[in-house]
């Protein structure tokens, strides 16, 4: 088996705690001395990213600001609107339903991540906070050892999928994100100073080596979803296989229906890009129609035109970036009204 | 009544509360006092010469006990004893990324891994050769010196019958191009030694191998330690698959390292490891031209395969060999012509993996017959019938035919299926598909040439009617332990849960060759039986004279030696043992198998392809696919098998259903496929193994022969299975969406380019598949340029040259 590399866990009582901690602990410096740069201090939440990750050797913090400890991390609240915490496991999402009724898109991205064993422990925060993957970085020291590195470990080495591109295409890979993206989510966070809420949708960046505007001082503390009358929403994720596998693409959709008309529409993708994308000119194509082919035929277009999926994970270009069309096609028909 | 008391029945397996509880000890399992933990340095370039191996600061680290490397190991060794190319640790260069270099005993895992990136070794890279035409065409560049044509490791050429007279008299002829991809076995157990040289200088090796025999003799060979010295113990497999049937470098090293140090060492692989390990799949592309008459009668079959080898010879030349053997075997064929070449690259070492050799030729033929069956308008269920092999035959190569019940199994699945009905009329996207196929119960030959037995087996009864079956085969959860106790229990009249096994230990038990080629039931069984009908004779006269019945009346079972025509006059087992005991002494007896002379021809090359009796089978897939994105679904497979007799039906059963889910995950996804020499896919989870949601429904049907010379008529069904279930997917597929895969794995990307969808370019094919040696996708050396990419490279690409605009 491969092992671990050897660290220190701290284990905080509040989320407050965890940001000072990491901001003692000197959470934005990098540790260069281990050969790779590495973060000296990083969150664990569930574990089921990170410690694969460490065992690779993709990060090696000398310190683990746990989350396991920290009071009422999990669950769900509804009060006017939806607030998860963080620390909620994918599974309690999945079955939650409230979850399953009103933001079925959610449940449903919460139920095919991975297995049974990584849902009882893979938290939503964790999921949001995902790792880019790509599959010339996501291989054991050995393999990146022989590779010569690419250049989301050692910015001075090229990216190995497109070796003349300035940055890293390394892919958005979390299932839950377009979910909530389409249900119109805001993430909080909390550091040593203060505390931030972002729109999901404006959180994530097209940079595989620095996905979004988390901070390495920051933590993730929970995620509000409004309460609006009249959305359907779903979640379509192409995979390898029934189970383990992350998504290759995967779309979500959300329509409001206003009678037979629909008042409001949101398409997001992820798996197609480095970034998860909520898709403008999909909504555009949707609204004031009743999803009729034509109309849903616009939206997978603008899908399509966005898909950028690169020769770095599971399957192939084409495969993918046809199947955004029919994933999209697929997902907006199941919402149409019975 | 059956005529037997054990064997038939679905009794469970006398191993699987051990497993099923996680008390089966494995090799990793084990903890001895003092255990030092070890860990292999592996190479990461593809083709390299060692300049200097520099250990001083690895050793210097703290908790580091020893190191070895290469040059403490210089014999060659192997599998073969003809083909001996590979070291324990690579000597002077090394060929695939991932071979084992240097080895370090450590305190602790950690200390162990820590004192890898210690070690420095300088190299000097060579020409890596990754593809088959590349391997043959390069003479500037030797993976092996010994080559004597560019990398060709072995060449044969072998022709029977008058083949220009079989085409000149064929009213129809097919010329088809295939490819199967490689593949690994992927057992979940990783390899495990634990080495321990003890104070009376004996070296004592408990190691997850298929063949502790073989390996008894490499050690001997390798570590220059006289085999009386040394002690292998076959711990349970968790699985093997032909993938631990090779000497490895982590079983010399470990053993090394505690020769050195006089304490126990253990190297455990971790997943990637195993990868590299490998000894999988062949990939092969083949040519097969075949005449037939208009009823579909064949006149003649031209095969040609060429094997991509990897780096070393592991088991090739019988590779090689088995990619042609064993076609003739299921339909009549009088003219043959079989052309092979196996070719070195740099990659880790192909060799044997369930079905070994005979799975890739087998997917090309059923696959072409199914197209000769739709070019002459001929069902391909008849069509098969009718052109069946007969049993007591002998083939055009010379291989001698027994029992053969291809035909039963035919019959059956078309009574399961209705295949005949159903083909061609599921319509779009839903299709249904057949393949029969056959396999060796055991090789006619073993790996170094003597005339000893192939099997031998020791049975010992104790006073209190104990039971001990000892035998040198190798548990590799295919249930040989079960089988051994079966055979015995049947013969003295007691069950298999009474029997105490000794299995794979070459200090207690009679060698057997090891769990290779579906021979151990057929050859292990028949030297189990012989050791215990002697012993049972030796029950019976002393029962015989207590009872006052004649030995030729008695019958043994259920504990009990009775009159058959009075069971009410019996002796119990315990008793009769104890008077036999008393009548002839302490109750031993050793039994052995060797395969009858004259199976096979005597031409050179006539060493591969004769076994004691063949296993026939045929498989029936369903799928659907969706046309759209290109996934390919299979719904359900159904395979009947020709085992002879099925002495355990569960556990024959268990093996046609693990055979058909190991062939689905071959054809449907896959592969063992490298980007520029680096294993693109060295992980569970990016080797996509079937999950149990995306495994079909399987339906096993066992079909009894009763061989003549099987253990109470049994022959084998561990590999076979496997074989027909790729062609019958490839061509239920053409039945869904009417395109030929004459290529595997069958990917969603495949599926597209062929419907002409791949993202709504291209038109759509008939077929998808190799024309030729030339690699069919795209620039082989991309990824190597992807690798060998820099950023001033990347630069000067992106600002243009002064003067441009
Ligand atoms: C075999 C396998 C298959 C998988 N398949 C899928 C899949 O199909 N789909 C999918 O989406 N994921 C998949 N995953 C990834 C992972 O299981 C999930 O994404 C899970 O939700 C991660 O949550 P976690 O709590 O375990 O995160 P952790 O591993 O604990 O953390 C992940 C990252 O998020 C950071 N983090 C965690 N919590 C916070 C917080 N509160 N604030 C700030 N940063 C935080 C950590 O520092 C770390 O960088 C798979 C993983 C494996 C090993
Ligand atoms: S996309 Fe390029 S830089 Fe990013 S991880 Fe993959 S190879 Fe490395």
């Amino acid at each position: 088996m491969l092992r671990l590399p050897r660290f220190r866990v701290l284990s905080p009582r509040t989320y407050g705690e965890a940001a000072k901690l990491l901001d003692e602990h000197g959470a934005a410096e990098l540790d260069r001395s281990r050969g790779t740069p590495t973060l000296r201090v990083m969150l664990v939440a569930g574990g089921t990213d990170l410690f694969p990750n460490m065992k690779r050797r993709q990060f090696a913090p000398e310190i683990l600001v746990s989350l396991t400890h920290v009071r009422n991390a999990a669950g769900v609240q509804e009060n006017g609107e939806l607030v998860i915490s963080a620390g909620t496991t994918l599974t309690a999402l999945a079955q939650d339903p409230r979850v399953r009724e009103r933001y079925t898109a959610l449940a449903e991205a919460a139920e095919v991540v991975s297995t049974p064993q990584l849902r009882n422990m893979g938290t939503v925060g964790g999921n949001i906070c995902l790792d880019t993957r790509c599959n010339w970085y996501d291989q054991s020291l050995f393999w990146r050892t022989a590779e010569g590195y690419c250049m989301k470990t050692n910015p001075e080495v090229v990216c190995r999928v497109a070796t003349s591109s300035p940055r890293c295409l390394a892919v958005a890979s979390a299932d839950t994100v377009p979910a909530l993206m389409v249900l119109g989510a805001t993430v909080h966070f909390e550091d040593a100073r203060g505390a931030r809420d972002v729109r999901l949708a404006e959180f994530y960046r097209e940079d595989g080596m620095s996905p979004s505007t988390l901070r390495s001082d920051e933590v993730l503390t929970d995620v509000t979803i409004p309460r609006e009358d009249g959305w359907r929403s779903t979640y379509v994720k192409l995979r390898d296989r029934g189970s383990f596998d992350f998504p290759i693409a995967a779309v979500a959709a959300a329509v409001r229906w206003d009678g037979r008309a629909v008042a409001d529409a949101r398409v997001a993708i992820t798996a197609l890009a480095s970034r998860p994308i909520l898709i403008d000119a999909a909504r555009a194509a949707l609204i004031g129609t009743r999803l009729e082919d034509e109309a849903i035929a616009a939206a997978a277009e603008a899908v399509h035109k966005t898909a950028r999926p690169m020769d770095n994970t599971s399957g192939t270009i084409s495969q993918r970036k046809r199947a955004s069309r029919v994933l999209t096609e697929r997902a907006l028909r199941s919402l149409r009204p019975a | 009544m059956s005529e037997f008391s054990v064997i038939g029945r679905r009794l469970p397996k006398v191993n699987s509360w051990a497993h099923l509880t996680g008390q089966a000890r494995y090799a990793d399992d084990l903890f001895l006092p003092r255990m030092l933990y070890g860990r292999l340095l592996r190479a990461t370039r593809p083709h390299a010469r060692i300049r200097r191996i520099d250990v001083s600061r690895a050793a210097a680290h703290p908790g580091v006990v020893a190191i070895v490397t290469g040059a403490d190991m210089p014999a060659k060794m192997g599998i073969m004893p003809s083909t001996q190319d590979e070291t324990a640790l690579a000597v002077d260069k090394v060929r695939y990324v991932g071979e084992p270099v240097a080895g370090v005993a450590a305190v602790d895992e950690d200390t162990a891994f820590d004192a890898l990136s210690l070690i420095e070794v300088d190299y000097e890279d060579l020409d890596p050769i990754f593809t088959i035409e590349e391997a043959l065409e390069r003479e500037d560049v030797k993976i092996h010196d010994e080559s004597k044509r560019a990398n060709v490791f072995k060449e044969v050429h072998l022709s029977f019958g008058d083949l220009d007279g079989g085409f000149a008299s064929a009213d129809h002829v097919r010329d088809d191009w295939f490819f199967f991809e490689g593949n690994t076995h992927a057992p979940i157990e990783s390899h495990s030694a634990v080495a321990s040289y003890g104070a009376d200088d004996k070296l004592t090796l408990w190691t997850a191998t298929q063949v502790p025999h073989y390996l008894h003799r490499e050690l001997e060979k390798v570590l220059g330690l006289p085999r009386s010295r040394i002690r292998v113990i076959a711990t349970p497999n968790g699985g093997a698959f032909g993938g631990k049937s090779d000497p490895f470098g982590h079983e010399f090293a470990a053993a090394l390292l505690s020769m050195r140090t006089h304490r126990p060492v253990k190297i455990t692989l971790d997943r990637e490891e195993v990868f590299y390990a490998h000894r999988g799949r062949h990939p092969v592309k083949m040519r097969i031209r075949t005449g037939v008459k208009k009823d579909g009668e064949i006149t003649a079959v031209h095969y040609q395969s060429w094997l991509d080898g990897g780096a070393y010879a592991s088991y090739g030349i019988a590779t090689t060999y088995y990619t042609g053997a064993l076609l003739t075997v299921t339909y009549r064929i009088p003219a043959y012509k079989f052309d092979g070449v196996r070719v070195y690259t740099n990659k880790p070492p192909c060799g044997p993996k369930r079905g070994h050799g005979t799975t890739q030729p087998r997917y090309g033929f059923e696959c072409q017959l199914d197209k000769i069956a739709q070019d002459l308008g001929l069902d391909a269920l008849e069509y098969r019938k009718r052109i069946l092999q007969p049993p007591h035959s002998r083939t055009v190569n010379d291989l001698r035919i027994t029992s053969m019940g291809l035909g039963e199994c035919l019959d059956a699945l078309q009574r399961a299926t209705r295949y005949s009905e159903r083909h061609g009329e599921l319509g779009r996207g839903k299709g249904i598909g057949l393949a029969g196929s056959a396999y060796i119960s055991g090789a006619g030959l073993p790996i170094y040439w003597n005339e000893m037995p192939h099997s031998g087996a020791e049975i010992r009864i104790d006073r209190g009617g104990g039971v001990t079956v000892m035998c040198g085969t190798s548990e590799i959860g295919q249930g040989s332990d079960n089988m051994l106790a079966s055979v015995a229990a049947e013969a003295l009249g007691i069950l298999p849960s009474d029997v105490h096994v000794v299995s794979g230990d070459t200090s207690l038990a009679p060698v057997d060759l090891g769990s290779y080629s579906s021979r151990v039931t057929f050859m292990a069984g028949n030297a189990v039986k012989d050791a215990a009908m002697k012993l049972r004779s030796l029950l019976f006269a002393a029962a015989s004279e207590k009872l006052g019945v004649a030995e030729d009346r008695l019958i043994a079972a259920y504990h009990r030696i009775y009159d058959q025509n009075d069971p009410e006059k019996f002796i119990s087992f315990v008793d009769a043992a104890v008077l036999a005991e008393s009548k002839h002494g302490t109750l031993v007896a050793a039994g052995s198998y060797k395969p009858p002379k004259g199976i096979g021809g005597s031409f050179k090359g006539a060493g591969v392809g004769p076994t004691p009796a063949y296993s026939y089978q045929a498989a029936v897939a369903e799928v659907s696919v969706d046309l759209e994105t290109g996934t390919l679904t299979v719904d359900k497979v159904t395979t009947a098998h020709d085992c002879g007799r099925a002495l355990n039906p569960a556990n024959v059963e268990g093996q046609i259903e693990g055979s058909a889910y190991m062939g689905y995950g071959e054809i449907i996804a896959e592969e063992q496929i490298f980007r520029g020499g680096l294993h693109k896919k060295p992980s569970l989870l990016d080797y996509k193994l079937p999950t149990s949601l995306d495994t079909p429904a399987l339906e096993a049907i066992v079909v009894e022969s009763v061989d003549a010379e099987g253990p109470f008529g049994a022959k084998e069904a561990g590999e076979g299975p496997l074989n027909p279930v790729i062609p019958a997917i490839a061509n239920a597929v053409y039945d869904a969406i009417g395109v030929r895969f004459d290529e595997t794995p069958i990917t969603p990307e495949k599926i597209l380019e062929a419907l002409g969808k791949r993202d709504n370019r291209g038109v759509p094919k008939s077929r998808i598949g190799p024309d030729g040696l030339a690699e069919r996708n795209g620039d082989p050396k991309r990824a190597q340029r992807r690798l060998d990419a820099s950023t001033e490279g990347r630069e000067r690409k992106r600002t243009p040259p002064l003067g441009s605009r």
